[in-house]
C-alpha cells in the first residue's frame, strides 16, 4: 500500500500526512511534487491542506491547472484513491473531481477548533473502520470551508448517499449550532458517485494519536490501507 | 547640512558631525541614508545598548546569545531551540493588518536565517479598551491569522491586554520558536573574501523606505502619512522562501544566511559583515532584482520589501544553491561579494555610489547618555479603607468577564494552533507545549508581561514578569531555560522613561540571574507616545522556553477528574495593589504590585516540578491576575470538572478579599488524585512552602459553602461573552 502525498507550493499539510502515514501507520509514503507527470505507482493520493499558490484567488483555482492534477484526474477516472483534505478538498471541487465549492465561512473567520463528525457512510475505503453512524471527533482548520452547492446537485448528493461527514453534536445530532462553518446541510465530506474520490475540510492527519487530542482520523487511514488492495484499479 | 534633511534621516546635527569627522569628508545622499536607518533607534540601540549589557544572556546549554537573528540554547538529543520576540508595534498602529502580518513573517525570517525550521508563534498584544480599539484588535488578530495560517506554522499562545494607555499606541510583539540539529545551526557571519552575495525571494520595491526611522520616533497627527513606511506582506512568498532556505541544509556552499528586515539590505549586508573582524563587501544595487522601475540606489539600499534573505554562498557554487530557489519558483541574484577591507561598497553598474567603514554602519552611532530620573511614586493603596468584599460569587462573574481575564478562545481559534501535528498543550492553558517529534522531548512556551505591574514599579514589574513566565512554563511540567525580551517603553529623552527602562533593565537582570535564565535575544522598541504624552506603560515582555523531558508526563490547566483534592500551593497576603480586582471593582490602578521573594518562589517551582515529574499532578494552572479564585474558576471551565470548597475564613491580617482576588505571585492551584496527598505533603514541608486543601473537583458548581454557588454554564457565559 502506497500513499503519495501531493506538495504544491504553499502546501502545509504534506508533512503531517507524511508523518501519519510513514510514522503512525507505517504504510509506504512518497512525495510527489506539483510538476511531476506520474504519480510513481501510488495506490491514494492525498492532497493536503495548505493555501497552493498562495490561494490569494480563490482556493484551488490555480492548484487545479499544475501538472500533477492532470494525472490525479486520469488516476480517479481509472477508480484510483483520491482523498482531498481542507485544500485537497477545495482543489477537487476546483478541479471538477467532487461536485459543489467551498466557500467563506459563514463568520468571516478562519477557524481552528475540535469538531465532531456523524459518519454516513462505512462502505467506503476510506471510512471501512468506522462504525455505523460512527462520531468521530476531527479538527478543522480554514477560513472557507462552507460546503455550498446548487440545489439540484444537492439533493442528487443526498439522494445518492455521497454525504460522507457531516458536523453534528456529540450526541450524533445534525443541528446547526454544530455547523463550524455555514455548510449546507451541515455537510463536511462528500464522495464522488463511484466513491473513489473523498473531499472533507476536516483534518483525520492531526488527530491520529493520542497525545494530539484524539486518534479518530486514524480510522480513516487505517481504512484506507486495509482496502485499497480491494479496489480495482482498472 | 540642511536640518530638514537630517530629520528627514533621523540623525541629529551633532551625529552628522561625528560622520563627517569620521569620513574626513561629507556623506553623499545614499550614504546620507544608509547611516540614517543604521543610526536610528530601532536599529542601533544607542539609547538602550548600555544598559542592555546588564542583562544575563550566558550558561552552559546557550549555543548562540544576543547579536544574532536570534538565540539558541541546547536542549539534548542533538537538537537546539532557536528562538526571538520582536516587535511591530509602530506600523501596526497605523496599518494593524499589514504591520502585524509582516511582523510575524519577520521574526519567522529571523529564525529561518539561524538554519532553523520554525515550528510556533505566539504574539503578545496591547490595545485601548474595546470597542474604541476595535480597529487596531481586529486588524492586528486578523494580520497574525493571515500571515502565520498561510504559513503553517501553528500560533500557540501570548497574551492579549486593553489599557487606556495602549489607545494610541498598541503593542504588537511577535515571537517564533524554531528547531534545529545542533550541527545544522547557521550563523549570519560574512566570512571568506571573495564568496558570493545573494539576494533570495522577493524582488525589491519601494515600500517601507526608512522604516527603521519611523519606528524611532514619536507617532503624530501626521503618522497616517506614513502609510508608505509599512510593508505589505506576501505570506505564500515566504512560505516558498522557507522551504527553499530549508532545502539549504542539502548542500555545504552555504556561509551564512541573514533576515532582510528593518534598513533593508544595508542593515543586512552590513550586520553580516559586520561580524566578522576586517570583513567588508561590495554589492552593486544594479543587479538586485526590482518590482518597479526608476528605482534610485537609495532607494534600493533603503527599501524594507518582505520576504527577501541573504545568502553568502562559497564562490563558485552559487548555481547548486541558485537551484534550490529556482525548484520554489523564487528570484535569486548575486548581488556582490565579500571583501576584506572593512567597507561596505555600493555600486550602481560601473558608478561606485556609497562608501561607508561596516564599523561605522554598525557600531558608529554615538551612544545617547540620557539621564533617568524617577516620577512622583504612584497613587498609594491604603488597603484597609477598601470595602470588605461583598458577594464573592459576583465578583467573580465580573471579573471573568472584564477584558483583561476573559477567556482568548474567540482570538486562538482563529489561529491555526495545531499544523505541524506536535501541539500537545494547545492555548488557552498556562504555557502551550510542542512534542520534538522523534523524540520524547517538549517543548513549553509563553510570553507574558503584567504591565500594571510595571508602571507602579517597573523594576519589581520586571521581575514578576520573569516570574510569572516562568510559572507558567512549570506549570506544564516543563523547566525554563532561557529567555527573550522586548521592552516596549515610551520615548526615553523624557528622565522619567529613561528611568523606566534603567529599572525595568535592572529587574530583568535581577530576576534572570537569581533564576539561572539567560536571555538569548530580544529587542527594544522605543517611542511608544503619541504627541508627546499618552505614554505606554513600561512593557517588558519576557518570552521563555522550557523543556520536559518526557511529554508524557506534561500537566494540562484544566481539572481533569472527579473526587481529586484541589490545593493550592504558596502562601497569600494582602496583594491588592496593581490587581484586575481592584480595577475592576474599585475603578483605579494604584498601590505597589505584589511583593516578591525569588528564594521562595524558587522553592515553591521545585515541589511543582517534583510532583510533575513524579507524576501526582492531575492539573497545575498559575495563579496570576485575578487571584486564586479566577484561577480556579479557570482550571473548572478548561476541564468542565466543578469544584466544591469549604467556605474560606482567612486568619487575620489576610483579608477576604485578598484570599479570593489578591494576587501574590509564587503560586499554583493543582488538583491530586487522594492517594497522592501524603507525598505532596512531605514534598511541600521539604521545601517549606505552603498547602492549603481548597476542595474537592466535582459536579458542575464552582461552590465555596456558605459563600457563594454559581454553575460552571453562568461561568462559562461569563468568561466567553467578551471575545467571542
Amino acid at each position: 500500500m502506497k500513499f503519495g502525498v501531493v506538495v504544491f507550493p504553499g502546501t502545509w499539510s504534506d508533512r503531517d500526512c507524511g508523518w501519519v502515514v510513514d510514522q503512525v501507520l507505517g504504510a509506504e509514503l512518497t512525495y510527489l511534487w506539483h510538476r511531476d507527470t506520474d504519480l510513481k505507482g501510488c495506490d491514494c493520493v492525498i492532497l493536503p491542506g495548505g493555501f497552493a499558490y498562495g490561494d490569494y484567488l480563490r482556493t484551488g483555482a490555480i492548484a487545479r491547472f499544475a501538472p500533477v492534477m492532470e494525472q490525479i484526474g486520469e488516476f480517479a477516472d481509472r477508480g484510483g484513491l483520491v482523498w482531498g483534505i481542507c485544500n485537497g478538498f477545495q482543489v477537487l471541487c476546483e478541479a471538477g473531481l467532487l461536485p459543489g465549492a467551498l466557500i467563506r465561512n459563514a463568520s468571516l473567520e478562519f477557524r481552528c477548533e475540535w469538531t465532531n463528525l456523524l459518519v454516513e457512510r462505512t462502505d467506503l475505503p476510506f471510512t471501512s473502520q468506522c462504525a455505523e453512524r460512527d462520531v468521530i471527533r476531527v479538527p478543522i482548520a480554514h477560513g472557507e470551508g462552507s460546503y455550498f452547492a446548487d440545489p439540484a446537485t444537492l439533493s442528487r448528493l443526498e439522494q445518492r448517499g455521497q454525504v460522507v461527514f457531516r458536523y453534528c453534536g456529540s450526541d450524533g445530532r445534525v443541528v446547526p449550532g454544530a455547523n463550524p462553518n455555514g455548510s449546507l446541510h451541515n455537510i463536511a465530506g462528500i464522495v464522488n458517485a463511484r466513491g473513489n474520490v473523498l473531499g472533507m475540510m476536516p483534518h483525520p492527519e492531526r488527530c491520529s494519536e493520542a497525545e494530539l487530542g484524539g486518534t479518530d482520523g486514524l480510522k480513516l487511514f487505517r481504512s484506507v490501507a486495509d482496502n485499497a488492495l480491494k479496489v480495482l484499479v482498472s | 547640512m540642511d536640518e530638514r534633511r537630517l530629520r528627514e534621516v533621523a540623525l541629529t546635527p551633532d551625529e552628522y558631525r561625528v560622520i563627517v569627522e569620521q569620513l574626513k569628508r561629507a556623506p553623499n545622499e545614499v550614504e546620507l541614508g544608509m547611516l540614517g536607518v543604521l543610526w536610528s533607534e530601532h536599529c542601533s540601540y544607542k539609547s538602550s545598548k548600555a544598559l542592555l549589557r546588564r542583562l544575563p544572556s550566558t550558561g552552559p546549554a546557550v549555543l548562540q546569545g544576543p547579536g544574532e537573528n536570534a538565540g539558541a540554547v541546547s536542549i539534548g538529543e542533538g537538537w537546539a531551540v532557536v528562538f526571538k520576540i520582536e516587535s511591530h508595534n509602530h506600523p501596526s498602529a497605523i496599518e494593524p493588518y499589514q504591520g502585524a502580518a509582516t511582523g510575524v513573517g519577520g521574526i519567522i525570517r529571523d529564525v529561518i536565517a539561524m538554519g532553523a525550521r520554525p515550528i510556533a508563534l505566539l504574539d503578545s498584544l496591547r490595545f485601548g479598551p474595546l470597542p474604541e480599539s476595535g480597529r487596531h484588535f481586529e486588524g492586528v488578530v486578523a494580520g497574525i491569522g493571515g500571515y502565520g495560517n498561510c504559513m503553517g506554522i501553528p500560533t500557540v499562545g501570548g497574551e492579549i491586554y486593553f489599557e487606556d494607555c495602549y489607545a494610541n499606541n498598541p503593542l504588537v510583539n511577535a515571537m517564533c520558536v524554531g528547531l534545529v540539529r545542533t550541527d545544522q545551526l547557521m550563523r549570519a557571519r560574512a566570512e571568506g573574501v571573495g564568496n558570493s552575495i545573494l539576494l533570495v525571494g522577493a524582488d525589491t520595491g519601494r515600500d517601507g523606505i526608512h522604516g527603521a526611522s519611523f519606528a524611532s520616533v514619536e507617532l503624530d497627527e501626521n503618522s497616517s502619512e506614513r502609510r508608505p513606511a509599512v510593508q505589505v506582506g506576501n505570506p505564500f512568498l515566504e512560505k516558498c522562501l522557507l522551504e527553499a532556505c530549508m532545502d539549504l541544509s542539502h548542500t555545504d556552499a552555504v556561509v551564512a544566511i541573514q533576515d532582510l528586515g528593518a534598513a533593508g539590505l544595508t542593515s543586512a549586508v552590513a550586520e553580516c559583515a559586520g561580524r566578522v573582524d576586517g570583513a567588508g563587501a561590495r554589492i552593486d544595487v544594479g543587479r538586485v532584482p526590482r518590482r518597479e522601475r526608476g528605482m534610485t540606489p537609495y532607494d534600493v539600499m533603503l527599501s524594507e520589501s518582505q520576504e527577501r534573505m541573504l545568502v553568502v554562498v562559497q564562490r563558485g557554487r552559487e548555481r547548486e544553491v541558485e537551484s534550490i530557489f529556482h525548484a520554489w519558483d523564487l528570484t535569486s541574484a548575486v548581488i556582490g561579494e565579500v571583501t576584506d577591507d572593512g567597507q561596505l561598497t555600493v555600486f550602481d553598474s560601473r558608478d561606485q555610489v556609497a562608501r561607508l567603514p561596516v564599523r561605522l554602519l554598525t557600531d558608529g552611532a554615538p551612544m545617547r547618555r540620557l539621564v533617568g530620573v524617577a516620577p512622583e511614586p504612584p497613587l498609594d493603596l491604603v488597603v484597609d479603607a477598601l470595602p470588605p468584599l461583598a458577594d464573592a460569587g459576583a465578583t467573580l462573574l465580573r471579573l471573568l468577564a472584564s477584558p483583561n481575564l476573559s477567556s482568548r478562545r474567540g482570538v486562538f481559534r482563529r489561529y491555526d494552533h495545531m499544523v505541524g501535528d506536535a501541539t500537545v498543550v494547545p492555548p488557552g492553558g498556562d504555557a502551550a507545549m510542542l512534542r520534538v517529534k522523534g523524540t520524547r522531548l517538549g517543548l513549553a512556551m509563553t510570553a507574558d508581561c503584567n504591565a500594571r505591574y510595571c508602571h507602579l514599579d517597573p523594576h519589581l514589574g520586571a521581575q514578576l514578569a520573569v516570574a510569572e513566565a516562568a510559572r507558567n512554563i512549570i506549570a506544564t511540567g516543563a523547566r525554563p531555560i532561557a529567555v527573550t525580551d522586548c521592552l516596549n517603553l515610551a520615548n526615553p529623552d523624557r528622565p522619567e522613561v529613561y528611568w523606566e527602562l534603567e529599572e525595568t533593565v535592572a529587574g530583568l537582570s535581577y530576576a534572570c540571574r537569581a533564576m539561572e535564565l539567560p536571555i538569548v535575544s530580544g529587542n527594544v522598541s522605543l517611542y511608544n507616545d503619541s504627541n508627546g504624552e499618552s505614554a505606554i506603560y513600561p512593557t517588558p515582555v519576557v518570552g521563555m522556553v522550557g523543556v520536559i523531558d518526557d511529554y508524557a508526563k506534561r500537566v494540562g490547566a484544566g481539572f481533569r477528574a472527579d473526587g481529586d483534592f484541589v490545593l493550592l500551593i504558596g502562601s497569600s497576603h494582602n496583594d491588592l495593589g496593581g490587581s484586575e480586582y481592584l480595577k475592576v471593582e474599585h475603578g483605579y490602578v494604584a498601590g505597589r504590585p505584589p511583593s516578591l521573594d525569588l528564594a521562595r518562589e524558587q522553592a515553591v517551582n521545585r515541589v511543582v516540578l517534583a510532583a510533575a515529574q513524579s507524576g501526582y499532578l492531575h492539573s497545575a494552572h498559575d495563579c496570576a491576575e485575578g487571584g486564586m479564585l479566577v484561577a480556579l474558576a479557570e482550571c473548572s471551565l478548561l476541564g468542565s470538572v466543578g469544584v466544591r470548597c469549604p467556605a474560606i475564613r482567612p486568619e487575620s491580617p489576610l483579608r477576604l478579599d485578598a484570599a479570593f482576588f489578591g494576587e501574590s505571585p509564587s503560586r499554583y492551584v493543582v488538583s491530586v488524585p487522594s492517594r497522592a496527598m501524603p507525598e505532596m505533603q512531605s514534598l511541600a514541608r521539604r521545601h517549606h512552602v505552603e498547602l492549603s486543601l481548597l476542595g474537592l473537583t466535582g459536579g458542575d458548581t464552582l461552590e465555596f459553602e456558605g459563600q457563594f454557588k454559581l454553575s460552571l454554564g453562568e461561568l462559562r457565559q461569563a468568561w466567553e461573552a467578551m471575545l467571542s
